[in-house]
Formats: structure tokens, C-alpha cells, sequence
């Protein structure tokens, strides 16, 4: 019944949203229908609760951290449930009449009610991780129901700045639980406050103390987190009164209260607590007494009220907790009827600055009555029940000594209750009395009677209280048992006998009339003094708070690659210094070899080049020459040692990329400026040389030294599991054929990626600029010269049995489909240099993409092809056949693997191809339709004909 | 052996070359194959994670070859969580792309999306190094053709970054690679695993090396500072939908962190103890911090989003760098969330951005359903952020939980909590203006005199439309309310993981009997 309780609200938050078409009645109703029954099933386990009893309920959430959906009531969670859910209920009365058609009341209603539902949570609780929930939910549905009016600033503002105030003091809080947890071994409220000694006793208390009551203080205004409060007022008026006087800022006070038999007792409670409560209280008053805005008067009231809740409650004394129970009930009933009196005065005058109001009396005689009855009753006049527990706070200030001192505790809370008293007649007198003025924008009457009956029966509560506290004695014992945590059966009563209390008293009503007798003398001094103003530094904060990480972002992710480079690679190599230096190495096992010195020459060439192209890297046409000649020296490396299929590759792979680089270099300009400045070239050198050496360094490590490989295994299974004697191949194909499947789809996607890339830039403004390029300069006049396309027609045939035997060799000796993709997609380059793509391109039949896609897909199905079998993806197949009259020969699955292999390179290399030329003819590049542009044939022919 | 191991590789690979070369002429065939190939992979997602829920390690010999000698794919609770992950992710961000017609701004989108599904998961099966390297080609070279996808300036500069930053992650993990096979001699996980332990520390600078180089590349991959710097400009700069997706990419680093740094070199091994721990956490800090400083200061909605990208990574990484199962268990919770955070974001924003033709931060005239997209970008963003009731929150409780050891505590919690409101207080700035704001200022619309052709009302979503973005977030509230049972797998996920003599006899038992 209790989760069915706390999550009510929840549910029925779905409903206004969409009721809300059939009508704003319908709408309001059906927002009081899940606040009624969640009332209605609460009373029915009230008695149970009067009783002494906790009624418990229990959900698994997610037990390895400790949370749990666990619900519990006790006195203090069912006076605070029925608060919530009482007020609740009012206010939706109160709203239905407050809002104008314009605004979107089902949103309204829906955000009203998951504010309900997480506040009502937070009271319930049992488990501290989901009351922290329910804490930020609040904080959520309040940023939201601030917020309501979007288009308003104010609201906007306010809304991020209660946000930004009590959202932090939840985090915070979540650390303070989260240690709490940690030192009892349980996030269960129950057993936490069972386990006060332990915690007060802990290494850990104070940071979880002070963690803990920022989220409290955060929450409930407390000075200097108070200033949110105020501008919250840009609510509604309803959202004011619910959330930011009766319920979400008791929360902090709630929790104070909960949490004080684990908490409270000892001196760092008593100061940190009692002294912010009683600077609150004190400074939340006197300022109300200077502010016109009616609402910005009522919320320094409340942050003052929460103030001396604070304060009661920092006391740590059972009578402290018992008078701080019965303020938080009186609070509610007049502070909520103010703000709904404030709502009415504006909703009908249509101001609420107090200096442009004045003898409403006589115009609106229900308001003014309602609203001179909570001021009274603010003001702690006898017969209204906020003179009953104010009498019962400063009885309890004269039993406390703050560092010693006995006297200055009362003689503060004397001096705030005065300009309680002050700023309480205030709005009776400033806003009611006096005479009848001509000039208010909107003329004001008494509003329907959906609108004052809510404040009206908060009113008839004040009054019975006031007269009759014995009406209240059960709850309020009831409660303050739950705070305490022993049971409580005090007495409450009007009437004390003659006390120092009731001086106390006497002096703060007639301070106070005085102080509102000069008040216009002290308002003009009030308005030259100067003051800090919260929401100015808040906002000059978070003004240079965003201007500042948004200069760091912008400076730091600038997009200069140079940069990031420069600093991944100074990260790499610090770091892996770091790692190199923490362990040992082992003696070298490998003596260094002598060197040769056609090595020695082939190792210097390396080095010039590799010099050259940092040296003449602007001019990039010459660079791209010099990084081929490096290319052909690592693959006479290769040679050198014995890796003739590696140097294969190595060669094919320079050929193509060097073409292909030329062909785009076309595009681009033909000199590299210079973008830094020396000191910065310097530093990327050391960098460079820095990185260079560390990896060397590296390498040369690995070659002192023999390791225990699995290249053995391969070696010796290449012939009798894989089929073929060129173990490189076999690897390639067949050991770790899955690599080499993933790699061609590398090439085919780089293909595709290019052609769809080159296809968007076509279509786009950079295509504008190709058109416009100008690149007659560096133009051939004669583009496709006889001698080239003579040579190449005669090379093709040759180059394409080059690479079909290259491709049949493959598995037994150096060779492939990887390196045959790239001998033919060369003779094919070759053709389109020589006459042109289009020309050639006439005379290809298969097209690229397609190719591509047998090519992977060929592999691919090769490989499942397995399956079949039953053997694993990839796994070949192999036998020899022998047909008279060839040789005898080997057929092996792996072969047709290989195929894929090749059509993948070879499409991918031609399509890369296509999407230059189709980037040249956007240029402008003409297109031939013959072989040659100059073709001696034809001359001969025409001189024939001519004769 | 369970051939369907290898299925969520094989059927995209097989598919992207049907749809990129046969159909795509025709986009709504494609269309067709690419969401049924998602479902399929889906629904192979579901069966392997079935099958790897009964706790066993399935090893997939490739090409019949025993381990460590040939390739192995490995499917575990880990694995095969993410490729669930990747599928769910997958099917909801083609969804959007095709809804919105996203797919069509470019070509090959379709294929380049198969292709780098087929990268991902080939990422998260494989049980070898090498093969890992391979794949993360696959998806480096997919994503990059999927990050250009439509084209433009903006977009075409961030590509270069990224795939400059990342083939220089990829020339490293070659350079580690031969480190690690030059002290070790093999490359296969399992063998790796069974290996380091034997290695003194006397013995091990090249394989320390070689950890912390494998780490740096897949920080990369995972954008941790000082690597970090590719990923705002490219999420913000990609096809909104596509940066939905990458979403997983950047898990893709931080799984294989948790693999290999959690099975080769986990925290009792000798060579490597207690490096790789010390700089992850010192790296996912200053994340964290970066990532929420750039929320603050962001000036585009989508800028944002991928700095609150970044700070997600921080937190995910926090709990990683513990290497515990409990803090594992966590940081699988976090990953999880954090990935459909980060696509349920991207998703919203790209509604929202594509409505109001503008990325900028500031108040223009409302679009229609502001409301709606509003309430999609809260729910999405208080995800994001850690608060309640959806599941950021639970992983930031549980991150946070397991960082208790003293020493990394107040660091630790600090950088979360801060981090966490400045990440609140940058979303809320960003909100309010986008979404509060703009109904402060009338519709110009309506004015006929400066209605244009650009000036167009933009269109309505439907459901189409706003389905996959308003499924994540529905998805992140049943992650926050399923999150027990959920958590329960995920410990039984990190006791496998940590469970290095099972993952070892498992892939290595067959390839010793030939």
C-alpha cells in the first residue's frame, strides 16, 4: 500500500496531460483524484502509525548497490505525507482558478504532480540512495515548475539558478550518503539511525556531516545558499506557495529532522547548524522588511521561518525538535494562505509591488481577512499558532549558549522575531489598510470562491491551533517522537505563566510596530546602503564561468592537427618512457651482424632520402618522387633479407599509391606553405626526432634479441595443412586468411568511401571552386602521347599474364592475388594515363563497384563455404588432380579465396581511379574520344586521301 | 563449434557488397536489406547472448587452426553483451536515418553502415590482437566514410582529423603490436594471457611498453585525454544519426582496455602491475573534466552533446581503471547507459537542429512540437547528466560506489560530482534557450513579408521520426528500472571476465591436443 502510495502520484501524472482536452475542470479534477486517494489510503494507516507503529513496504531494486525501493512511515513521514498530499490537494483547488486560459494547464498539473510524487518519496523513504532520488527529482520537477512561464526571463533564470543551487547540494549529498553507507555497512535508513553512535563516533562524521547539510541547506535556503529563493518566485504563485513554502523547501529541513538521531548531539552539528539557522533566520527577516514585491517579502519570510527551523533543530535538544515539529506545521498552514493572498492581490490588481497597493480592505474584505490572519499569525500574535511555537523557540534560545555566551542566541532571535513582527504588519497594513486608492492597473474585487477557499481553510487552521493547541498535541508528539527517537508526550499550551520567553515576545511586537512605523525613513537609508546582490554575483559567475571554459574549449579543440599530434605523441612517448624505465630487459642474445657495404650504401640513400623529402617537402611534387625512390629501398630491404613476397608487395603497393598520389596532386597546390613560425617548426622537429629515435630504439631492442614465435608451427604446416609451400601466402590465405578478409574490405570500403565522398563534394560549393580552378599551366599540349599509348597497348597483354601467373604461383612460391590485384590495376593506370578514362573506360566491361563486391563477396562465401563441411569458416580444402596431359596439379579452396582477394584490389584501385578522373572532368578536363591526341594514321590516311 | 559465433561478422560482410554494389541504385531496396540485416543481426545478437549467458567461454577456430596459431573469435557474457548493444544501437539509429532521410543526403550509406557493423563486431569477437588491429581498420575506415556522408566543408575538415588522429592511433597499435610480439611472440589473447604471468619484472620493459602503447590506442579509440581531442569536432560535424552510432565506437576502446588490460595485463600480473591502473584513472579525471568544461562552454547544440560525450567516457573510464569485477560490473552498467544516453542525445538534437536550420545556442522562433522535443531532450539530457529517475543516475551511484578505496575517493568524487553539475548547469542553459526561450520570440512565419522560401515552416515529426529517439529514452527509464536484474548479468559478466585460467584452458585446452 505504501509504494502504491509514493508512486500515486507518479502515475496520475500521466493523466492532466492528456485530460487537459476535455477541459480544464476535467483536468483539475483528475489531478485531485490520485492526490485524494493516495490521502485517503494514507489516513487509513494513520492510526496504525499514532499507535507508534511503522508500517513498512519493500521492493528489490538493485541489491549490489545497496538500493532498494523500501518505503517506511513513522510519525514524522506521515505528518509530512499528509502535508504534501493536504496542500496538494488545495493547491490544485487554487490553481484551477489561477491560471489563465493561455497557459498550458495539463502541463502544468503533470509537472505539479511528479513534484508531489518526489516529494512524497523523499518522506517515505526508507533507503537513503532512493531518497536521493526523489532529492534531485525534486529539484528537478522545481527547475521545471519555475521554468513554467518559458517566455518570461525571470522564469528562466530562476529556474537554472535554483537548478544550479540545489542541484549541487544534491551532489553533495550524495557523497555524504553514499560515507554514511560506507560507515554503518547499510544505505538503510532504519539501521542508520539505530547506528547514531557509530557514525558520530567515525573518522568519516564530519565530511559526511558537512556533505549532508549542504544538500540540506542548499535545499531549504539556508544563508548563503538562500539567495535562490527569491527568484524562484517567478513561479506561478501556486508553484510558490507548494513547493517554495509549504513542501520542497522543508525537505532540508526534513532531512535535518530524519536524520538527527544519527546525526545531531554533537558540537559540530550544534554550530554548523544552529549558527546558519539563526544568521538565516535573522537576515531572511530584516531584508523581507525592505522588499515592495509582495512575493519577494513572503519568500525572505520563509527563508527567515527556515532559518529558525534550522536553528530549532541544530539545538539538538528533544524540546528543541519538539517546538521545530510544531513550527514546520504552523509554517505551513500560514505561510501557504499568504501566498495564496499574494496570488489574489495580484491576480487582481495586477501588481504585487506593495508601494502601489493599499486599502484592499475595502475592496476585497475576504482577502483581507485571510491575509490579516496569517500575517498575525506570521507575526507570532497570541490566539494565531504561530505564537505558539515562536514562544516555544525562544524559550528554547534562552537554554542555549553559543560559545560561551548565554545571551546572544536569544537576543538574536529577539531581534529577527521583531522584524518578523515588522514585515508582517507590513502586508496587513501596507497592502490592506489605509484608504481606497484610484490608481491600481486592474481594478480589483474579491475573486471567485475556488480561489480563497483554499487560503480560507489553511486560515480556519491557523485559528483552531492558535485557540485550541491541544488539537495539535497528538500529531506533534507524534512526530517529534519519530525525530527524536523517544517518545514524546509533552503538552502544548497558550499560556506558559510569565517567562522570559514572553518578554522576549513582548519586546519583538512592539519593536516591531515601531520598526514599521519609521519604515519609510529606514526604506530610503535601506535603498543607499550598499549590499551585496546575490543574483548579480551569481550571474557574474556563471557569466565568467561559461566564458571561460568556453575560451578553454575553444582554444584547446581548435582543430589544429599539428597540435593534437604533437601532443599525442609527446604523451606516447613520456608514457611509454615511463613504462620502458619501471621494468628490466635481458641480456641481448644476438651478436650484430657485420655490415655490407652495398648496405651500408643502400642505408645512407635511405637516410638522404628520408632527409630530402623533410628538407623539400613544400615542393610536394618532388617530395612524392622521393618518397618513391624510399619505398623501392625498403623493398630491396626486403629483398636483402630473403622476403621476396613482401618486397612483391611492397613494390606493387609504391607503384599504385605513387600513381595515384600524382593523379590527385594534380588537384591540390603544388607547394606546401609554410603556416608556423620557426620556434614552432623547431619544436615539432624535437619532437619528431625525439619520436623517431624512441621508436628505433625500439626496433633495435627487438632485433638483439631471440624470442620463442609461433611462425614455427606455420612453417611446419604450411605444405601439410595449408596446401602450399609459400608460407607467407598460406598466412595470408589461410593461417590468418581471416586478416586478409577483413583487410580487402578495408580497400573495398575505402573505395566505396572515396567514391561516395568525391560524389558529395561534386554536388556541392567545391565544386564551384573545381570548375573555376585553373590548371592550364601545368597542362600537356600533348596529353596522351603516341609513344606512351603505343608502349602501354604493348605492355598490357604482358602485365596481365604477369599477374595471372603471379596469381597461379601464389601459394607456392612469391606471389598472390594481393600482389596480382595490383600488377593489373598498374597495367590498367597505365592504359588510362596513356588515352584517357573515358576512352578506356568504353573498353572496360565490368564495373568497379561490382567488382568490389565479388571480390568480398567471393572470399566471403569461400569462407562459408566451410560450413558445409562442417568445419569452420575459413577452414580450405585442398587436393591434387591429375588430368593427362598436364602436370599433375593442385586445387585448393584457398585459391578461389585468393580470387576475392584480387577483384577486391583490383576494383577498389580502379574505382579510386574513377573518382579522380570524374574530379578531372569537373575541372574541366577534356575529355578524348581516341586513343591519341596526336594519331600519325590519320595524317598518312589524309594525305592519301588528299592525293 | 557454433558457426552462428561468427554470424554478426559474416552477415553484414556479406550484405554491405550486395547493397553497396547491387542495390544501390535503388534506395529503397537498400533500405529494405539494411533493416532486415539489422534485425537479423539483432535477433543472432539475442541467440549469442542466450548462449553465453550459461556461463561458458565458446571458442571459434578459424580456418580449423588450433590457438594459438590460427585466429579465434571468443564469445563470452562480455562479448556477447556488446554485440547486443551494437545490434540494439544499430537497428534504432537506421531507424532514425531513414526516417529522416538521412540516408539519402550522400551515397553508400547502407553499406558503409553493414561495413561498420561488421567492424564492430568483429572488434568485440575476436580473441587475437593482430585481428583486432584488422577490425579496427574496418570500423576506422567505415566510420570515416560514414562521418562524410553528405558532405560539407565543416564536416569534410573534422573528417580530416579524425581520421588523421586515428591512423596515427593505428600506426601505434602496429608499433605496440610488434613490441608485444617481440618479447612475447605471440599475439593471440589467450596465449598472451597464459605468458605474462610467467614474466619477471626484471624481463618486462618491452612488454610494459607495449601495454602502455596498446592503452594510448585505445584511448584513442575511447577519447581519453590527452588523446581526446578528434571527438568533439568530429560527433559535432557527423551526421547527427552517425554520431548516434558512434556511440558504440567509442566503447569499442574502452572494451578493449577492459579485455586486454583485464586479461593480459590485469592488475596481478608482476610486468605490469600497477601501471596501467595509475594513468587510466589520472587520464579519465582530466576527461571528465574535459568533457564538462566543453558542456559549459559549448556553443552548438551538438558541440554539446559530444563534449557531454566526453565526459560520459571520463566516468566510464573512472570505473574501469579500478580493475575489480565490482568496479567492471559498474563500468559495464555505465557503458550501457552511457551508450544510449549518448544516442538517445544525438537523436533529439539532430530533430531539433534539423527543425530550426541552425546548430547555434541561441533563441530562435519556436519549431513546431517544441514541446514534445523539449520533453525528449530533458529525458535524454537528465540521462546524460546522472539524474533521476533514469539510469544515469544508478551508474553514477554505482561508479561512484566502487571508487572507495581512500586513496582514489575524494579525486574521484569530486571529478564525478563537479563534473556532474557542470554538466547540469550547461545542459539547463542550453535547454532554456533552445527550447524556453524560443517561445519568447513570435514565429516569423506568420509574417508574410519575410517569409521565404527558406523561411518555410518547418516540417512536423512523425512517429517515424520521433520513435527511435523517444525508444532510447524510454529504454534508458526500463535500464534504471530493471537495473537489478541487469546488474546481476553484469557481475556474472565480470567474474567471467576476470576469470583469466577459465578464458585461458578455454581457448588454448583444444589447440594443445592438435
Amino acid at each position: 500500500m505504501l509504494i502504491v502510495i509514493a508512486l500515486l502520484p507518479f502515475i496520475g501524472a500521466l493523466v492532466p496531460g492528456v485530460m487537459i482536452r476535455a477541459g480544464r475542470n476535467a483536468c483539475a479534477t483528475f489531478t485531485a483524484i490520485p492526490t485524494l486517494l493516495a490521502l485517503v489510503m494514507l489516513m487509513t494507516l494513520a492510526p496504525q502509525v499514532m499507535d507508534g507503529g511503522v508500517v513498512r513496504a519493500e521492493l528489490e531494486w538493485l541489491p549490489q548497490l545497496g538500493l532498494s525501493a523500501s518505503f517506511f512511515l513513522d510519525g514524522l513521514g506521515l505528518l509530512f505525507a499528509s502535508m504534501i498530499l493536504g496542500v496538494g490537494l488545495l493547491i490544485t483547488l487554487y490553481a484551477r482558478f489561477y491560471l489563465s486560459g493561455d497557459d498550458p494547464m495539463g502541463q502544468f498539473y503533470t509537472y505539479l504532480l511528479l513534484f508531489q510524487g518526489a516529494m512524497l518519496g523523499i518522506v517515505l523513504s526508507d533507503n537513503i540512495l532512493l531518497l536521493l532520488i526523489f532529492w534531485e527529482l525534486t529539484s528537478l520537477s522545481s527547475f521545471l515548475l519555475i521554468g513554467y512561464w518559458k517566455h518570461l526571463p525571470e522564469g528562466r533564470q530562476g529556474a537554472r539558478m535554483a537548478l544550479a543551487v540545489t542541484g549541487s547540494g544534491g551532489l553533495a549529498m550524495i557523497a555524504g550518503m553514499l560515507i554514511l553507507g560506507n560507515i554503518v555497512g547499510s544505505y538503510n535508513l532504519t539501521d542508520i539511525l539505530a547506528a547514531g553512535d557509530l557514525i558520530k563516533s567515525s573518522e568519516w562524521y564530519l565530511p559526511a556531516l558537512i556533505l549532508i547539510l549542504l544538500g540540506a541547506f542548499t535545499k531549504s535556503a539556508q544563508f548563503p545558499f538562500h539567495f535562490w529563493l527569491p527568484h524562484a518566485m517567478a513561479a506561478p504563485t501556486p508553484v510558490s506557495a507548494y513547493l517554495h513554502s509549504a513542501t520542497m523547501v522543508k525537505a532540508g529541513v526534513f532531512l535535518m529532522a530524519r536524520m538527527w538521531p544519527a546525526l545531531a548531539g554533537t558540537d559540530a552539528w550544534f554550530y554548523i547548524v544552529a549558527t546558519t539557522g539563526l544568521v538565516t533566520m535573522v537576515l531572511g527577516a530584516v531584508i523581507a522588511l525592505f522588499k515592495d514585491d509582495l512575493k519577494a517579502l513572503l519568500a525572505f519570510s520563509t527563508v527567515s521561518h527556515l532559518g529558525l527551523l534550522t536553528m530549532l533543530l541544530g539545538f539538538g535538544t528533544e524540546a528543541a525538535a519538539v517546538a521545530a515539529v510544531f513550527h514546520i506545521i504552523n509554517h505551513l498552514t500560514f505561510k501557504a494562505a499568504l501566498f495564496m493572498t499574494a496570488g489574489i492581490v495580484d491576480h487582481e490588481t495586477h501588481t504585487r509591488d506593495i508601494k502601489r497597493l493599499g486599502g484592499l480592505a475595502k475592496l476585497m474584505p475576504i482577502t483581507a481577512l485571510i491575509g490579516t490572519v496569517a500575517a498575525l499569525s506570521m507575526a507570532g500574535i497570541p490566539l494565531f499558532n504561530g505564537f505558539l511555537s515562536k514562544e516555544m523557540m525562544l524559550e528554547e534560545t534562552t537554554h542555549t549558549v553559543w560559545w560561551g555566551n548565554p545571551w546572544i542566541v536569544p537576543a538574536l532571535a529577539t531581534f529577527g522575531a521583531l522584524f518578523s513582527v515588522a514585515y508582517s504588519l507590513r502586508f496587513i497594513f501596507h497592502v490592506f489598510g489605509g484608504p481606497v486608492r484610484d490608481d491600481y492597473p486592474h481594478h480589483p474585487h474579491d475573486p471567485p470562491a475556488g480561489m480563497w477557499l483554499a487560503p480560507a481553510l489553511l486560515c480556519v487552521l491557523v485559528v483552531a491551533i492558535g485557540v485550541m493547541p491541544f488539537l495539535a498535541t497528538p500529531i506533534v508528539n507524534m512526530a517529534a517522537s519519530a525525530v527524536t527517537g523517544v517518545p514524546q508526550d509533552g503538552y502544548l499550551k497558550i499560556w506558559h505563566g510569565v517567562n522570559p520567553a514572553l518578554f522576549m515576545s513582548i519586546a519583538a511586537v512592539a519593536g516591531g510596530i515601531v520598526l514599521l512605523m519609521i519604515h519609510r525613513p529606514l526604506d530610503r537609508v535601506w535603498a543607499v546602503m550598499p549590499r551585496p546582490e546575490a543574483k548579480n554575483i551569481f550571474d557574474r559567475l556563471m557569466g565568467w564561468a561559461v566564458s571561460a571554459t568556453r575560451w578553454l574549449t575553444d582554444a584547446t579543440h581548435n582543430g589544429a592537427i599539428s597540435r593534437y599530434l604533437a601532443i599525442f605523441i609527446v604523451a606516447t612517448v613520456a608514457l611509454g618512457y615511463v613504462a620502458w624505465s619501471g621494468g628490466g630487459i635481458s641480456a641481448p642474445t644476438r651478436e650484430l651482424l657485420p655490415v655490407p657495404p652495398v648496405v651500408a650504401i643502400g642505408w645512407f640513400l635511405l637516410v638522404v632520402a628520408t632527409g630530402s623529402v623533410v628538407i623539400m617537402h613544400r615542393s610536394r611534387f618532388r617530395a612524392l618522387v622521393i618518397i618513391g625512390i624510399i619505398g623501392l629501398m625498403i623493398s630491396s630491404g626486403f629483398i636483402y633479407l630473403s622476403a621476396p613476397d613482401l618486397a612483391l608487395t611492397q613494390i606493387s603497393v609504391e607503384t599504385v599509391t605513387i600513381m595515384l598520389l600524382l593523379l590527385a596532386l594534380h588537384f591540390l597546390p603544388k607547394q606546401t606553405p609554410k603556416e608556423s613560425g620557426a620556434l614552432l617548426r623547431l619544436r615539432d622537429g624535437v619532437i619528431a626526432a625525439i619520436a623517431g629515435l624512441g621508436t628505433a630504439s625500439l626496433a633495435y631492442v627487438f632485433m638483439l634479441r631471440d624470442i620463442d614465435t609461433i611462425s614455427g608451427f606455420h612453417l611446419a604446416n604450411s605444405k601439410t595443412g595449408g596446401g602450399g609451400t609459400n608460407v607467407v601466402n598460406v598466412i595470408l590465405v589461410d593461417f590468418r586468411g581471416y586478416d586478409t578478409y577483413g583487410e580487402i574490405i578495408v580497400l573495398g570500403i575505402a573505395g566505396l568511401a572515396i567514391f561516395a565522398m568525391m560524389d558529395a563534394l561534386l554536388n556541392g560549393p567545391a565544386a564551384r571552386r573545381l570548375r573555376n580552378l585553373d590548371l592550364s599551366s601545368d597542362r600537356s599540349r600533348d596529353r596522351h602521347p603516341l609513344m606512351m599509348v603505343v608502349a602501354t597497348r604493348v605492355m598490357m597483354p604482358i602485365a596481365v599474364v604477369v599477374g595471372v601467373y603471379i596469381f597461379l604461383r601464389g601459394h607456392n612460391q612469391p606471389g598472390g592475388g594481393f600482389v596480382a590485384g595490383l600488377v593489373i590495376s598498374i597495367a590498367l593506370l597505365m592504359q588510362y594515363m596513356a588515352s584517357g578514362f573515358v576512352w578506356t573506360q568504353r573498353r572496360q566491361q565490368i564495373e568497379y563497384h561490382t567488382m568490389i563486391g565479388w571480390g568480398v563477396v567471393i572470399a566471403g562465401l569461400t569462407g562459408a563455404g566451410a560450413w558445409l563441411a562442417g568445419k569452420p569458416f575459413l577452414t580450405s580444402g585442398f587436393d591434387y588432380f591429375h588430368i593427362p596431359p598436364i602436370e599433375e596439379f593442385e586445387l585448393a579452396t584457398a585459391a578461389l579465396f585468393d580470387l576475392g582477394v584480387f577483384l577486391a584490389v583490383l576494383g577498389s584501385v580502379m574505382l579510386m581511379l574513377y573518382s579522380l578522373s570524374r574530379m578531372a572532368r569537373t575541372a574541366g578536363e577534356t575529355v578524348n574520344l581516341e586513343p591519341m591526341d596526336f594519331d600519325p594514321a590519320d595524317r598518312v590516311q589524309n594525305e592519301q586521301e588528299a592525293k | 563449434m557454433n558457426h552462428w559465433i561468427i554470424a554478426p561478422v559474416i552477415l553484414p560482410a556479406l550484405l554491405a557488397p550486395i547493397i553497396g554494389f547491387v542495390m544501390r541504385h535503388d534506395i529503397t531496396l537498400a533500405r529494405a536489406a539494411s533493416v532486415a540485416g539489422s534485425l537479423g543481426l539483432l535477433g543472432i545478437a539475442l541467440g549469442l547472448a542466450a548462449l553465453a549467458a550459461g556461463g561458458q567461454t565458446h571458442v571459434y577456430y578459424l580456418g580449423d587452426w588450433p590457438a594459438p596459431f590460427g585466429i579465434v573469435l571468443v564469445l563470452d557474457r562480455l562479448s556477447a553483451l556488446m554485440i547486443l548493444l551494437t545490434a540494439s544501437l544499430a537497428l534504432i539509429v537506421l531507424l532514425h536515418a531513414i526516417a529522416t532521410g538521412w540516408d539519402n543526403r550522400g551515397r553508400h550509406f547502407h553499406a558503409l553502415f553493414q561495413f561498420q557493423l561488421m567492424g564492430i563486431c568483429g572488434a568485440f569477437l575476436t580473441g587475437d590482437v593482430f585481428n583486432l588491429f584488422v577490425f579496427f581498420e574496418v570500423l576506422l575506415i567505415a566510420s570515416y566514410g560514414l562521418m562524410m556522408h553528405g558532405g560539407g566543408r565543416d564536416r569534410m575538415r573534422a573528417g580530416l582529423q579524425y581520421v588523421v588522429i586515428n591512423l596515427a592511433g593505428s600506426t601505434l597499435f602496429l608499433f605496440a603490436l610488434g613490441a608485444l610480439y617481440a618479447s612475447t611472440g605471440t599475439l593471440n589473447i589467450a596465449d598472451l594471457a597464459a605468458k605474462l604471468p610467467l614474466m619477471p619484472v626484471e624481463d618486462a620493459a618491452l612488454v610494459r611498453v607495449a601495454a602502455m602503447l596498446l592503452m594510448i590506442v585505445f584511448a584513442v579509440k575511447a577519447a581519453l585525454f590527452p588523446v581526446q581531442f578528434w571527438l568533439p569536432g568530429t560527433y559535432a560535424n557527423a551526421p547527427a544519426p552517425v554520431a548516434a552510432l558512434f556511440a558504440i565506437m567509442t566503447k569499442v576502446g574502452a572494451y578493449a582496455i577492459l579485455r586486454i588490460h583485464t586479461v593480459v595485463f590485469g592488475p596481478d600480473i608482476p610486468a605490469t602491475a600497477g601501471m596501467p591502473d595509475t594513468w587510466l584513472f589520472i587520464a579519465a579525471v582530466i576527461t571528465l573534466a574535459v568533457g564538462a568544461v566543453g558542456v559549459l562552454g559549448a556553443r552548438r547544440l551538438l558541440q554539446l552533446v559530444s563534449f557531454s560525450v566526453l565526459a560520459s567516457m571520463g566516468t566510464l573510464m573512472l570505473a574501469v581503471s579500478m580493475f575489480t569485477p565490482e568496479a567492471t560490473t559498474a563500468a559495464l552498467y555505465y557503458l550501457v547507459h552511457s551508450t544510449f544516453a549518448a544516442a538517445a542525445l544525438f537523436l533529439v538534437a539532430d530533430l531539433v537542429v534539423e527543425r530550426r536550420r541552425n546548430d547555434g545556442l541561441t533563441a530562435l522562433p519556436p519549431i513546431p512540437q517544441n514541446g514534445l522535443f523539449a520533453a525528449l531532450f530533458f529525458g535524454a539530457a537528465i540521462a546524460m547528466a546522472g539524474m533521476p529517475p533514469l539510469s544515469g543516475f544508478l551508474g553514477k551511484l554505482l561508479v561512484m560506489d566502487v571508487l572507495r578505496s581512500p586513496d582514489v575517493m575524494v579525486v574521484g568524487w569530486t571529478a564525478i560530482l563537479v563534473g556532474s553539475l557542470v554538466v547540469i548547469v550547461g545542459f539547463a542553459r542550453a535547454g532554456s534557450v533552445v527550447f524556453w526561450k524560443s517561445t519568447a520570440i513570435p514565429a516569423d512565419v506568420d509574417d508574410p513579408g519575410t517569409a521565404g522560401v527558406d523561411a518555410a515552416p518547418a516540417e512536423r515529426a512523425d512517429f517515424a521520426q520521433v520513435a527511435p529517439a523517444a525508444f532510447c529514452v524510454a529504454g534508458l527509464g526500463a535500464l534504471a528500472i530493471f537495473a537489478g536484474p541487469l546488474t546481476g548479468f553484469l557481475e556474472d559478466t565480470s567474474a567471467q571476465l576476470f576469470d583469466r585460467a577459465g578464458y585461458v584452458s578455454s581457448v588454448l585446452g583444444n589447440g594443445e591436443e592438435g
